[in-house]
């Protein structure tokens, strides 16, 4: 329903489950690989694919802590609240698609 | 702060009703279709309102008779264009600052005497304070995000079954 001009960011970007649980986690707190596998039923290199095409998107940076590597929210783009906001959109026109549907059909049905 | 060029996000329905419905129902009846867990107000959202007018306020109303701005109508031109300020940041709040605010534009179209496209433009979102805050948002564990997403996914998959 929604147009994303944007090819794979926003909605399209966590439109695969696993990829969304990984946002979810680093948005309570920032994880390495290892910390994000153990919590998620995917293997390291798994969810190191998934950590790049959130990296391309900017929906996530890394740090070097010690010897890991640390994933989190990208915090100073908006390309998160972005995204966030084109969920919200897409859930609203749907509501409104039910709503205007239900509005019209009213008068037909006492007819 | 400098803006940020963020892309606009494009949403675009089509549904079978006129377009004068289509614009009543999106404006007049925002409320009865608006989803309820996106407010901004610390009580729970009692009425979601967008005053008719250009210049109106589009705010919400707790279930304590409380308000809160979410935006101002910028063109009001029934049926078929309205714009509206969204002023809500990455925290979740209203941002009385107009060099901060993006904007909403709605467009309708009639294909039809029964048939209307309704086109969202959400652009100047790099004026929104932006994911810093939203992140220290979500790590203070309002928990609203967890199942904001949740109910998204919800919502997503039984959109791809209909």
């Amino acid at each position: 329903m929604c147009v994303d001009t944007n090819g794979d960011t926003g909605v399209g970007l966590l439109g695969d489950p696993t990829r969304r649980a990984i946002f979810e986690l680093l948005a309570r707190n920032p994880s390495s690989v290892r910390e994000l596998a153990e919590r998620l039923p995917v293997s390291r290199p798994a969810v190191s694919q998934h950590l790049r095409v959130l990296k391309d998107g900017g929906l996530v940076v890394s740090r070097a802590e010690g010897t890991r590597r640390v994933y989190q929210l990208n915090p100073v783009g908006v390309n998160a609240l972005r995204t966030y906001l084109d969920r919200i959109w897409d859930e609203a026109l749907l509501a409104f698609h039910k709503a205007a549907v239900a509005a019209n059909s009213k008068p037909n049905q006492e007819q | 702060m400098s803006e940020l060029s963020v892309p606009a996000i494009r949403g675009k329905v089509t549904v079978d009703v006129p377009i004068e419905c289509a614009f009543d129902v999106f404006t007049n009846s925002f409320d009865s279709w608006w989803p309820r867990e996106f407010h901004i107000g610390q009580p729970d959202i009692a009425e979601a309102i967008i005053e008719p007018r250009e210049g109106g306020r589009w705010y919400e109303r707790g279930v304590d008779g409380s308000e809160c701005d979410w935006g101002r109508v910028l063109a009001w031109e029934p049926p078929h264009r309205f714009v509206v300020t969204w002023q809500i940041n990455g925290q979740w709040q209203f941002d009385p600052d107009p060099s901060r605010a993006s904007e909403v534009e709605v467009l309708f179209a009639a294909d039809g005497p029964e048939r209307t496209t309704v086109e969202v433009t959400h652009q100047y979102i790099g004026r929104l304070e932006g994911s810093q805050v939203l992140y220290e948002a979500i790590s203070e564990g309002s928990g609203s995000w967890p199942s904001l997403l949740a109910r998204f996914e919800k919502a997503a998959v039984e959109q791809d079954k209909v």
